[in-house]
């Protein structure tokens, strides 16, 4: 039936030059056009290190341990995105929806290693001026010059990772609206209620956890006003996204921890 | 969705029902891999030029890996491969002409 219908329109129609159906090559496009915003930080940054002396090497064995971890937990989403996508094309929606749900685990873990790793640095000195002072931390602070010093390290390094942590960010929400569509809106809300007040009032956290609230506005909006059952495609494009934001921390890794460890 | 859409959905998730698990298993644990290798450098203390050199190399290979298989760009027409991957090529390399001269001047003549 699904050739027959192909045929009947390739009389009217010409056929889709990319030989795929038009939500992915529009997420394709998309992807194309991100791939340069991080290509354009990644440059920011390999330019800022070259070009400035004095560039710090923040990353002892510990954070380097720490961003191998979530490297595999990003790795590790990857591969249950692909089975996610597998189950959605053989019709189990049972292996669908759990295999979105370990995916979204894992960027999750991912996300809050990353926290954690942020607010140590931050803890220790490397910081912007846009972010809050850490009280009772200036005197210990191993790197409190460093921001006054080499401040396009703070502004490079900040922005890339903080754009990442973002797009994955994102991406648990999309995959969390894929997989359990209007319930996951009540639980992204709770998500909000303990970021935000879990977290202190001087961290970057406690306000950039209005992301998720923004993020529950919008997908209510949209999951009330065009309602559906997603399907293997919808799946897909949504892997394609996930894989990408995967894809991308493959060069942030070596490019800014590995490159800039201190091993003692 | 329109019927062609549905019909040219239904035709890709039919590519995707012929692969085996076995084979995203293999990416992933290539993947690691390469991740264990980048990291073992990384406590050799190596040259900072001939160490990016290696860990630019490896995530060239993992980025083939993951666009290639976990996004199926392998197995889309070739209208699609070539389209997509020579235009965000050409538009990263062309970022590099900002980038290269006064990163080759940097280095050869030090921070100026």
């Amino acid at each position: 039936m699904a050739d027959s219908a192909v045929h009947d329109i390739q009389s009217v129609y010409e056929p889709s030059l990319f030989g795929t159906y038009s939500k992915k090559i529009g997420m394709w496009l998309f992807l194309l056009s991100d791939s340069l915003t991080f290509g354009a930080l990644l440059y920011a940054y390999s330019y800022g290190r070259i070009s400035t002396d004095g560039w710090p090497t923040p990353f002892h064995s510990e954070s380097i341990v720490n961003a191998t971890i979530m490297t595999a937990f990003l790795l590790t989403s990857s591969l249950t995105m692909v089975l996610a996508v597998r189950a959605s094309v053989h019709g189990d929606a049972k292996g669908q929806r759990l295999w979105l749900l370990a995916t979204m685990l894992c960027g999750t873990g991912f996300i809050v290693l990353h926290g954690r790793e942020w607010s140590n640095l931050i803890a220790e000195g490397l910081t912007l001026p846009m972010f809050p002072k850490v009280p009772g931390h200036e005197a210990a602070s191993e790197f409190v010059n460093v921001s006054k010093t080499v401040p396009q390290f703070g502004a490079t390094f900040f922005g890339l990772t903080g754009m990442h942590m973002l797009h994955v960010t994102l991406g648990v929400i999309y995959l969390g609206v894929v997989a359990l569509r209007r319930k996951f809106i009540p639980i992204l809300l709770v998500l909000w209620m303990v970021a935000w007040l879990a977290t202190p009032a001087y961290s970057p956290f406690h306000y950039g956890a209005h992301v998720l609230l923004i993020s529950a506005i919008v997908c209510s909006i949209i999951l009330w006003l065009k309602p559906k059952l997603y399907d293997s495609s919808d799946v897909e494009v949504a892997g394609l996204y996930w894989h990408f934001v995967d894809l991308v921390w493959m060069f942030i890794f070596p490019l800014v921890y590995l490159m800039s460890a201190k091993i003692l | 969705m329109d019927t062609i859409q549905i019909a040219i959905a239904e035709r890709v998730a039919e590519q995707h029902r012929h692969h085996g698990k076995a084979l995203f298993f293999w990416v992933w644990g290539a993947l690691l891999l390469m991740t264990a290798i980048e990291v073992y450098l990384t406590y050799q203390n190596m040259q900072p030029g001939k160490m990016l050199t290696i860990l630019l190399g490896l995530s060239l290979v993992k980025a083939a890996l993951i666009i290639g298989y976990f996004m199926h760009l392998k197995y889309e027409v070739s209208s699609m491969k070539w389209l997509t991957m020579c235009s965000v090529v050409a538009c990263l390399v062309l970022m590099t002409i900002f980038f290269f001269p006064d990163a080759f001047r940097i280095l050869y003549l030090g921070v100026k």
